[in-house]
């Protein structure tokens, strides 16, 4: 070319093309937004289920002798201590498990043993929980938990909490491995250094550098516990309601248990009464727990994801 | 911890040791023994709770299968074919899985172009104000708000509000028929939006920044270096987090439940709309009442049947999702 050019081309593009590019960025503006409306939709339900019923209830039916809606007894204590016991069983399972198969995949397993085996762990934490509600009732309750301890009923919370433990162990298992992971080799390599073996440089090294990590993979474990419902739908029993009381080995109600089968049954009475509306004060209850729980696990693991 | 040491075992050759430099090997000596038994016997104790949670996977698999036998040799295509019934030797599970259908469309047609939509949003688009990280900050909330709650909400707005207008419920407008597969469909597409959204907003984050500043040095505008460059990098990973979501989707029962899918034998069904708007049932709902009923038929036999159904299904989607990521992975370590 032999004319240069002394005025460049116009860089801005032309109109139309900008247009649709503002039209663009505003419909994906939109889509965000709508996370923001499930969050003030979850809000409205539960709020204005929760208030209707505080307003019509005796306050004083919240603590009797157990969860039995139908009757008009609100026992909360009831289904907190269940959420607890079911939880607590659940960790009991969960984080040996889950701790100790990450710290098995994390520091010892080849990466050969390690490519196939941690996707089995991760195929367990696909499948749903309604099935392992039932292999916790049909199979964990005979074999496990009524062989150890005979006479047990049928329903009862232990193989609940055993059934939720299964669940929650891969979670637990893949964020301590991902805790541990994230320590540094050097600090392996000082370990081995000073002559320790595998073993002392696994748990005096590098379990505790990843400890705040590991608590986070607890916490959100125990969240998810907490939140867990076919499970104790179809393993704790409790169709209709449960007497308070502290003993695993019986049939018991916890907060999401409590919520499927009140659903459950209002299949024909559909609203009005406040055993109906006493369904959303129980879900606050458990979103305002495991609302806790998450945020404090996102802490948590924030800090250990900064610390290197 | 039980380790299989004798503590009094010492021997006496250390004391006098000492003095010697000790060789490094640790064959001498008696504490490095007893290390190395401990090395060893915590290395199988950790090998231990790891091969503890796959023979549950594997026990879990093998007593589902065994149960399920007699109905899915005996008659495989009548029990995917036929409907519910009271009757266990006809029993069938065409109606559940034609919920789980509708329930796997709405996600896909709602939860993917959202999710997605939002995750290219705040990964590309949002400016690094306040609002985007109060976005960011919600929707991690929200995943990890437990699924009765989602029900709750679909139960609230969805049935309540929008579906028909009863003695006790004033409603909007009558959208979703009250307790249908559209109400499950939209609560369960709600439910997994924010998963979809998350794993997606991971995956456009990895890609690497030279291909963005290579689209805009050829003067492409936001939306083609996005749609062009930026997504079709994402997609292993995108593919990945959708179709585990999707297998979420299929596989979730509590929401469903308390949004009022049919926990009994759903008999009736008309026509297209009808199937739509009416009473409805889903797969794992349908394992839900199987798993409850007195008769042994139903409990064992029939809800394993249903089981190994719906682990097909979402088992395989879990797999395929793992190979992907694992195939994606590969490629950008290289």
């Amino acid at each position: 070319m032999a004319a240069q050019t002394t005025v460049p081309p116009s860089l801005t593009g032309d109109p139309g093309r900008r247009r649709r590019e503002r039209v663009i960025a505003r419909s994906l503006f939109a889509a965000a937004l709508v996370s923001i409306l499930v969050s003030v939709g979850i809000l409205y339900s539960l709020f204005g289920g929760a208030f209707s019923f505080l307003r019509q209830v005796d306050l004083g039916l919240l603590f009797t002798t157990g969860w039995f809606p139908r009757r008009d007894l609100f026992d909360v204590r009831t289904l907190v201590v269940g959420s607890v016991l079911v939880s607590v069983i659940a960790m009991a399972i969960a984080g040996p498990l889950g701790l100790g198969a990450a710290i098995y995949l994390a520091e010892y397993a080849q990466p050969r043993a390690r490519r196939l085996l941690k996707p089995i762990l991760e195929i367990l934490a696909g499948v749903p929980s309604i099935v392992l509600g039932y292999f916790a009732l049909t199979w964990i309750n005979p074999n496990l938990v009524q062989s150890v301890v005979p006479g047990t009923p049928q329903f009862n919370l232990v193989s609940a909490g055993i059934g939720v433990g299964i669940l929650v162990t891969p979670l637990m298992a893949s964020i301590s491995e991902d805790a541990l992971r994230a320590v540094p080799m050097s600090l392996r390599e000082a370990a081995a250094g000073l002559g320790a073996r595998r073993i002392t440089t696994t748990f005096r090294v590098v379990v505790p550098a990843a400890v705040s990590g590991i608590v986070a993979a607890a916490i959100v474990s125990v969240s998810r516990a907490i939140g867990e419902t076919m499970v104790i739908a179809l393993a704790a029993g409790a169709a209709a309601g449960a007497l308070f009381g502290l003993n695993p080995l019986r049939g018991g109600q916890t907060l999401t248990g409590a919520i499927a089968s009140l659903a459950a049954g209002t299949d024909q009475v559909a609203g009005g009464t406040y055993s109906f509306e006493s369904l959303f004060f129980v879900g606050l209850l458990l979103f305002v727990f495991t609302l806790l729980l998450n945020v404090a696990g996102d802490r948590f693991v924030r800090r250990f994801r900064k610390a290197y | 911890m039980a380790v299989v040491t004798n503590p009094g075992r010492e021997t006496p050759g250390v004391s006098a040791a000492a003095t010697a430099p000790r060789p490094l090997v640790g064959q001498a000596s008696g504490l490095a023994r007893r290390v190395k038994v401990y090395d060893r016997v915590g290395k199988a104790l950790l090998s231990l709770t790891l091969l503890i949670s796959l023979a549950v996977l594997a026990i879990l698999l093998f007593d589902v299968a065994t149960k399920a036998l007699p109905v899915l040799t005996g008659r495989p295509v009548e029990f995917l074919t036929g409907g519910q019934s009271s009757n266990a030797e006809v029993y069938g599970i065409r109606q559940g899985l034609r919920g789980t259908f509708w329930i796997a469309a709405f996600t896909i047609l709602l939860s993917f172009p959202i999710g997605i939509a939002t995750a290219v949003y705040l990964e590309e688009y949002a400016p690094d104000n306040r609002f985007t990280r109060f976005i960011d900050v919600n929707i991690r909330n929200l995943a990890g708000v437990p699924s009765v709650v989602y029900g709750l909400l679909g139960l609230a707005v969805f049935v309540r509000l929008l579906g028909p207008s009863t003695a006790t419920t004033d409603s909007l407008l009558n959208m979703t028929g009250g307790r249908s597969a559209v109400s499950a469909g939209l609560t369960i597409a709600i439910l997994v939006l924010p998963i979809v959204i998350i794993t997606a907003a991971e995956s456009i984050r990895a890609v690497p920044n030279t291909l963005r500043e290579g689209g805009y040095g050829i003067g492409g505008t936001k939306w083609q270096v996005t749609s062009r460059l930026v997504l079709p990098s994402a997609m292993p990973g995108i593919l990945t987090g959708t179709i585990l979501s999707l297998s979420r989707a299929i596989g979730e029962t509590a929401p469903l439940i308390v949004v009022g899918v049919t926990t009994g034998f759903l008999v009736s069904q008309g026509g297209f709309l009808e199937r739509l708007y009416g009473p409805y049932t889903a797969l794992p709902a349908q394992i839900y009442t199987l798993a409850r009923q007195p008769q042994a038929a139903f409990r064992n036999e029939l809800s394993a049947a249903a089981i190994v159904v719906l682990l097909l299904v979402t088992l395989t989607a879990n797999a395929v999702a793992i190979v992907l990521r694992n195939r994606y992975d590969k490629g950008r370590a290289r």
